[in-house]
């Protein structure tokens, strides 16, 4: 039977709700078992523009967005005019008909409204009534999701429901969505789930500065500090927020900050820092495409050799490569848990697109993740902040502790602490303790899941792809019966997993959404070649469509 | 309590310029802390934070729990320290170049949200360390080695700007005035929320005005500590020129919500 799976787009003017109602359907999809997933395109102002969110279903795993859609939502005139043409030909246009005259099934949006005295933004409660009727969807699932999702005006959204539901003829040959047997667990954004990852792994603090598209994260935790029993606390920059978290994490408070490109380029001395002081540190970024403002609310994947490399100094770190959500909540957990069992930096290198793309999110994966203890010290003899030990990994201990005097120090310092002005001896003994610590960390790379392989494991034709890209590059490997490899950790490098994932590779296709190939010079620098590199740069994500035409080229 | 935790001074050698000012800041900070602690204080709950600069290496010096981190960073860094645990006693040691000129945003911040930290400021009004440059508490016309033909700007007037941020404790003290800038010290460390206090602290190699603030100190007595206007008067004495007279003491001093406490009272 063929692969239940529908596309979908839900449009309008920002301020229309277009987001919301997209989330709605995503949820009574999620209701009948499929895997979803949302795509959120929006521009950097706040009213007017236009807005659409891309909903994909598909009852199996990772669905990936689609050139065409099944289903357009028009809230306003410009969703027809930009939309319209990526229908399918037997697919469904729902419109606001007391707004625009046009084919396809018209919802009185503004006679209801006016009927039900509902607000202009309950339009989006219309068409998603008028949807559900029009695909087959029963009135008492939408009411169930509308009731769970709706905080204020629960009875005029259900009244306004209930009346577009009634009027809306479900059309001549129309396809009525089946349930499918899925279990596909929650729906979570991509910065919902790095929130309630690092949360899971004992986070207390978090510190932002507000940065689309890393945004989210402080939203989220803000909302449910109590829940989560921690706290979310905004300050005047990235400098300060990088630099309270240091302050933080030496009391003896798990913490973290998020930012994008622009807001991580002002946290790279504490970077700097926490590696000479070894005071855990994990930050966020959430690539958006540069340089400078750049596109701001769109990605792009052009930060990878700027996290490889921030801050001056020779030191070690570890940057894990998100794809989604759950790879957002298990990196995240599991940076933090690293950050602190090594002392040292962590960089969770997301992007737009898995940020606040919406994805399903499997129970068991939310299992993975749990606090992990640090190293502390034991209680015995004289307490050393950077004593030096076999494997490099000093252990902590936190001011208020009565047997110990607590001396970190960014510059470069003695076991106890104090500052070395000139002792050649100490710096290079301090600096080979790091060493140590590096060389554990290499080790550690190599135990993790670090790489993951999609598709024909038998090809010859490899394609490597991280982070947002991997969506469509899983499907078109699949598709294909090419080999497709994810690295999921940049950083230390895991060079022995990606070796063994290439074995009888012939043809190695890099793809990311760059202009100069940065994991393809990642990958260079640790002497794996190369053959061809599928680079786009217009700030979007790859359709499958698309990589699927322009891998055709070379296969 | 173990041996190294029952004295105030480290092993590490002081590489101050002999005369220096930080010697009094030094001296008068461990009476204090040593007061503090026959009146109960824990020591093992105080942090003293560093920055960078000469007087960052009062850390190094102090016996007690330090970070030294950032140039200018000290603050905020102070600021994690006392979110994370409320029951420590941080206080932060900057300079003037670090607080004023590569970290000014951090001080208004701190001030604005009342956290609950001490700042003490060395206030050599030059950056040392890197030899002589001008911060933005020099005086115009000041020859420094970035400067040859004088510095073109006036400079800040700090106490001002601690009054426009809202800071809730603000003091003066001198290096070369001991016993009072430990009491100082006291009163500000007691202090619940912001501390600020600004001691004077001649540069004996760069710019050594010891005589100049010899002449101009005067020490404030009874003085209406919870008026913000006297406070602009007391401002208003010294522009950090020439002229007027400079006030020693506290300036101003009025409790108002303390940024830690108030933040985990929303969350409980």
């Amino acid at each position: 039977m063929k692969n239940q799976e529908y596309s979908l787009i839900v449009g309008g003017a920002a301020g229309q709700g277009s987001r919301r109602a997209g989330l709605l359907i995503a949820k009574i999809f999620n209701k009948l078992g499929y895997y979803v997933y949302i795509y959120d395109d929006y521009q950097s102002l706040i009213r007017g523009g236009h807005n659409f969110s891309q909903i994909t279903v598909s009852e199996k795993k990772d669905p990936i967005r689609k050139e065409k859609i099944d289903f357009l939502l028009a809230l306003d005139k410009k969703t027809i005019e930009k939309h319209k043409a990526k229908l399918k030909k037997d697919g469904l246009l729902f419109f606001n008909s007391n707004k625009i005259e046009e084919k396809g099934i018209g919802i009185p949006a503004d006679n209801i409204l006016k009927q039900c005295e509902g607000l202009p933004i309950m339009a989006n409660t219309a068409l998603l009534a008028g949807l559900s009727k029009g695909i087959g969807i029963s009135f008492d699932l939408l009411q169930k999701t509308l009731t769970e999702d709706l905080a204020k005006e629960k009875d005029k959204n259900l009244k306004i429901a209930k009346l577009t539901y009634d009027q809306t003829i479900f059309p001549k040959n129309g396809i009525k969505i089946k349930k499918v047997k899925n279990n596909s667990g929650l729906l979570m954004t991509g910065n919902e789930a790095t929130a309630e990852g690092m949360a899971k792994a004992g986070l207390n603090i978090y510190f932002a500065y507000p940065m689309t598209p890393a945004s989210g994260i402080l939203h989220y935790l803000a909302q449910n500090q109590k829940k989560l029993g921690l706290l979310a606390v905004q300050l005047e920059n990235e400098i300060a927020v990088a630099s309270e978290a240091i302050g933080s994490a030496f009391a003896g408070q798990r913490s973290a900050v998020g930012t994008s490109g622009g807001g991580f380029a002002l946290m790279v001395e504490t970077i700097s820092l926490s590696a000479q002081a070894e005071i855990p540190f994990l930050a966020i970024n959430s690539q958006r495409m540069g340089p400078a403002t750049g596109v701001p609310t769109y990605g792009a994947q052009s930060d990878l050799l700027f996290a490889l490399h921030p801050g001056h100094g020779d030191f070690e770190k570890f940057i894990a490569l998100p794809s989604n959500a759950e790879e957002s909540f298990y990196w995240s957990g599991k940076l933090l848990n690293l950050a602190w069992k090594y002392q040292t930096p962590a960089i969770l290198l997301t992007d737009k697109d898995v940020s606040e793309g919406t994805f399903s999110v499997e129970k068991k994966v939310i299992n993975q993740v749990k606090k992990e203890k640090e190293v502390l010290w034991d209680k015995k003899g004289e307490y050393k902040r950077y004593k030096i030990v076999k494997n490099g990994i000093s252990p902590l201990s936190y001011p208020g502790e009565t047997k110990a005097i607590i001396k970190a120090n960014s510059y470069e310092h003695y076991e106890d602490g104090i500052s070395v002005e000139e002792d050649k001896k100490a710096i290079e003994a301090m600096q080979e303790k790091r060493l140590l610590k590096f060389k554990a960390m290499q080790k550690e790379a190599e135990t993790l899941p670090a790489v993951k392989i999609f598709g024909n494991k038998k090809s010859k034709i490899c394609l490597i792809a991280w982070g947002s890209t991997v969506l469509a590059a899983k499907g078109v490997a699949e598709k294909l019966g090419l080999k497709l490899i994810q690295p999921l950790l940049a950083s230390p490098f895991p060079e022995k997993q990606i070796k063994k994932a290439l074995l009888g590779a012939q043809k190695v296709i890099c793809v990311e959404t760059n202009s100069l190939g940065q994991m393809a010079w990642l990958l260079k620098a640790n002497g794996i070649k190369v053959d061809k590199k599928i680079l786009k740069y217009n700030s979007e994500i790859f359709f499958a469509e698309e990589l699927e035409r322009k891998l055709k080229k070379y296969i | 309590m173990d041996k190294q935790n029952n004295k105030l001074e480290t092993q590490c050698p002081n590489t101050w310029c002999p005369g220096c000012g930080n010697f009094g800041i030094l001296t008068a900070f461990k009476a204090a802390i040593d007061e503090l602690i026959i009146q109960g204080w824990k020591k093992e709950k105080i942090v003293v934070v560093g920055d960078i600069g000469c007087n960052s290496k009062i850390a190094d010096y102090l016996n007690l729990n330090s970070l030294i981190g950032l140039h200018g960073r000290s603050v905020t860094t102070a600021e994690g320290i006392k979110l994370a645990n409320s029951d420590l006693k941080v206080f932060v040691f900057i300079g003037d170049g670090a607080l004023l000129d590569e970290g000014i945003s951090h001080l208004i911040h701190a001030a604005k949200r009342n956290s609950d930290i001490n700042i003490i400021l060395h206030n050599n009004r030059l950056f040392a360390l890197t030899t002589g440059q001008f911060t933005a508490l020099s005086p115009e016309g000041y020859k420094g080695i970035s400067t040859p033909f004088g510095s073109v700007e006036e400079p800040l007037n700090l106490i001002k700007l601690m009054i426009a941020s809202r800071a809730s404790f603000i003091a003066r003290g001198y290096s070369a005035k001991i016993d009072s800038l430990k009491k100082i010290i006291i009163q500000a460390s007691k202090h619940q929320g912001f501390s600020f206090v600004e001691v004077l602290q001649p540069c004996v190699s760069f710019y050594n005005n010891i005589q100049f603030y010899n002449e101009k100190v005067y020490e404030l007595e009874n003085n209406k500590t919870e008026s913000e206007e006297f406070a602009m008067e007391l401002a208003n004495q010294w522009d950090y020129g020439e002229t007027g007279k400079i006030p020693l003491g506290i300036i101003y001093k009025k409790l108002r919500p303390v940024f830690e406490q108030e933040i985990y009272k929303q969350i409980i």
